[in-house]
């Protein structure tokens, strides 16, 4: 019996082999026609306007054979994983001590995060950086109260952004205002906008939902190209006023913040301000959705997210519900937007475009939506791996689109696949997401 | 000028931009209706489309090709031949293992993979326009008012015209009298009663993508000779339009989708005549949201049934 089903067995994997081969031909076959024209032949215009073409059949080859090979590889990878799967790999012990760690990182990544300017003073780069993944944790904190919370699909949260930059950087450039007044200014118009776009939207669901505030972010960003005598068009409002400590400029005159401390000035403490602000930004966003969360409005967001018409049945107002969402996130994606205009000095319409609203998307849902530590590692790992590739220029973005198909293969709930639950009856556990709908609309 | 001269002019002029919507347009219907997502890389679909049909064409001419029928015939077989190619491939790659993941995970899986193809794209072939020298010239001249102005008629605005309504025709046998419609047809309506009849569910999601990509290269093609170049960045937009013609034509609608198309061509040739070229697109996209705030579901969009 058991010879028989060794023999078996070894009878599958000899025939496996040669599956694996066909496989691998085929797919090799599939890419030699998918690149025959796309990378075989190269094609340029001359200076007359004639188009050349020339044949590229060295790099037509090693891609057939990365195919190729690649193919066998990960047959090879999948047979030896076999039917286990990588989740079942981690032995339940290991499991248990990752998750009493996972409750130690968000303090221990907070600490951390107070610290970096401190860590990392003479590394303007890393303070740069560190400050771009920040305004990206904001803006994902904030759609997160939309597609998260609400579930409502919002394909166009970038308008809002640029809703806000615009307000601060023509307020501050046409009247002088500071930017402590313009901050919370820039934040009520944009949630004005949110509530504008939530009214057209009411009555739809789904993917109407997600065409319309795609639509909506297109406009704002054409008409932001097109209103040259208010917004300067393609070239953008320069000139932006840098923030001030509460008015005590950063900088080396004899009233800024270095001369009237005693200290010699240096160009790194506005960066470090910058960081702090952008923090206590993010910081409150997360504070604020924690806190209405608890709140019946954030409940009743949440009631929307699983079911529109038990919400409905149960009289919650399902109007007020859904524009409170859509007010709230773009609020938070109004100061953010302030503080992006306030942090470049110059903004143009280039910098709201759709791919920006996707990657924030996609920060929400590989963070693992509604989850606001996943949301943060989720910008750390997207905006930081980003960078990794900054000098690959040409191939970033199309690495960048890899990396989303992939994960969202392997991990189509996200990073953190539960959270805690908003209401509970005696003890908190942990809610799987799968138990979660989100963006239904 | 005589002021209805100008119109027919530019309603000959919305009407051809609007097949080429439309052709787009069918693509993301197809697959809304049979799998139930928006699959985000079809507008870059039609943007590889048409590097294949220039590229061919390049090669076509090069080896002393003249006739133009002929030229045509070739590149619209290879160029549609090889994007259903890539259309196949997309789903098999980036949207069958997430088929029954919950709704975010494939659209988001078709954003990164609309970045993935502009940058090939962009990567394979540069970032610079690629214009080709007119192919089909000459026209009719339908009116010429006293003045001189003339309602023109080119025989390209004809090719496209008559290309989309024998598409049509020959997709419509397609779905309503073959095998291959039944089973689409079956699939869109209940996904696992249909496989339990003993439909192959993804064979039919893989010829719905093979079918739908085919479209979007011959609308490719069509774009590339109505307009007489292609870049990597033209599917973004042209593939927003076109999804927005669906949205309003009612998604999962194929009429619609082809009376979203003619709708937004038309929108925005006229705007653009009477009005202004630069908000052209603000117009398209005002229009639509205004349509779904009073047709929530499209114009010929089926009312959604609530499940309590």
């Amino acid at each position: 019996m058991t010879v028989l089903s060794h023999e078996t067995t070894k009878a599958n994997r000899t025939a496996g082999i040669s599956v694996i081969l066909k496989k691998a031909f085929f797919n090799a076959l599939v890419a030699l026609v998918l690149f025959s024209l796309m990378v075989g032949i190269r094609t340029e215009a001359g200076p007359t306007g004639q188009l050349t073409y020339w044949g590229r059949f060295g790099e037509l080859a090693s891609l057939v054979a990365i195919v190729f090979g690649g193919s066998i590889f990960i047959e090879l990878l999948r047979q030896w994983l076999g039917p286990v799967g990588t989740e079942k790999l981690v032995p339940p012990a290991v499991q248990r001590g990752l998750a009493f760690a996972g409750r130690l990182v968000a303090p221990a990544l907070l600490i951390f995060t107070l610290l970096v300017p401190v860590i990392f003073y003479d590394q303007r780069y890393i303070l740069d950086l560190a400050i771009l993944v920040l305004t990206y944790v904001m803006l994902g904190w904030g759609l997160n109260v939309v597609v998260g919370l609400a579930g409502l699909l919002d394909l166009g949260y970038v308008a809002f952004y640029a809703v806000g930059a615009y307000s601060y950087a023509l307020l501050a450039t046409n009247f002088g205002w500071s930017f402590w007044i313009c901050l919370p200014l820039a934040g009520i118009l944009a949630a004005l906008w949110g509530v504008m776009l939530g009214f057209p939207v009411l009555r739809l669901r789904g993917d109407y939902l997600a065409i319309v505030t795609l639509a909506f972010g297109e406009i704002i960003r054409l008409v932001i190209i097109n209103w040259q005598s208010l917004t300067g068009g393609p070239n953008g409002v320069s000139g932006i006023p840098r923030p001030t400590l509460f008015g005590i400029p950063l900088d080396n005159s004899d009233d800024g913040l270095a001369a009237k401390l005693g200290i010699e000035f240096s160009p790194t403490h506005r960066i470090v301000f910058l960081f702090y602000l952008i923090l206590a930004l993010a910081l409150l966003t997360n504070w604020v959705t924690i806190r209405l969360r608890r709140l019946p409005i954030g409940r009743a967001w949440e009631a929307l997210r699983e079911d529109e018409v038990a919400c409905r049945a149960l009289g919650i107002n399902t109007t007020t519900t859904k524009l409170t969402a859509f007010a709230t996130g773009a609020m938070f994606g109004g100061f953010a937007g302030a503080f992006f205009a306030t942090r470049q000095g110059f903004i143009s319409p280039e910098s709201f475009t759709f791919q920006e609203s996707a990657l924030v998307l996609a920060i929400v849902v590989l963070g693992g939506m509604g989850s606001q530590l996943g949301v943060a590692l989720a910008a750390l790992a997207m905006i930081g791996g980003f960078e990794l590739f900054r000098g690959l220029e040409g191939y970033r973005m199309l690495v960048f689109g890899w990396a989303m198909v992939l994960i969202m293969i392997w991990r189509p709930r996200g990073l953190i696949g539960h959270r805690a639950p908003t209401v509970y009856l005696t003890k908190a556990q942990a809610i799987s997401s799968d138990l979660v709908k989100e963006g239904h609309g | 000028m005589d002021q209805f001269d100008y119109f027919a002019q530019q309603l000959i002029n919305g009407l051809v931009l609007g097949s080429i919507y439309g052709l787009i347009a069918i693509g993301y219907t197809m697959v809304y209706g049979i799998v139930g997502m928006i699959n985000f890389a079809h507008g870059d679909i039609f943007m590889i489309g048409g590097f294949i049909a220039l590229i061919t064409f390049l090669i076509l001419v090069s080896i002393g090709l003249t006739t133009v029928p002929v030229i045509l015939l070739i590149v619209l077989l290879v160029a549609m031949a090889i994007t259903a190619l890539y259309g196949w491939s997309i789903e098999r790659i980036a949207y069958r293992p997430l088929r029954h993941s919950f709704r975010l995970a494939p659209m988001l899986s078709a954003i990164g993979m609309s970045f993935v193809l502009t940058n090939y794209s962009q990567v394979a072939q540069g970032a610079r326009v690629k214009p080709i020298p007119p192919l089909i010239t000459g026209g009719y001249t339908l009116h010429e008012s006293p003045d001189g102005f003339v309602i023109q008629l080119s025989n390209i605005q004809i090719v496209v015209v008559i290309t989309t309504i024998v598409l049509l025709l020959i997709f419509n046998w397609l779905v309503l009298r073959t095998r291959l419609g039944r089973d689409m047809r079956a699939c869109e309506q209940d996904q696992t009663m249909a496989a339990l009849l003993g439909v192959d569910v993804d064979r039919t999601i893989s010829m719905t993508f093979v079918i739908g990509a085919a479209l979007a290269a011959v609308a490719g093609l069509m774009y590339l000779l109505y307009y007489g170049q292609v870049d990597f960045n033209m599917g973004f937009v042209a593939g927003i339009k076109a999804f927005t013609a669906a949205v309003l034509g009612g998604i999962g609608s194929l009429p619609g989708a082809m009376l979203g198309g003619l709708a937004i061509g038309l929108i925005e040739t006229l705007w653009s005549a009477y009005f202004s070229v630069e908000y052209k697109d603000v117009a398209a996209f005002s229009i639509l949201i205004i349509v779904l705030i009073f047709m929530p579901t499209g114009l010929l969009g089926r009312p959604e049934v609530e499940k309590v």
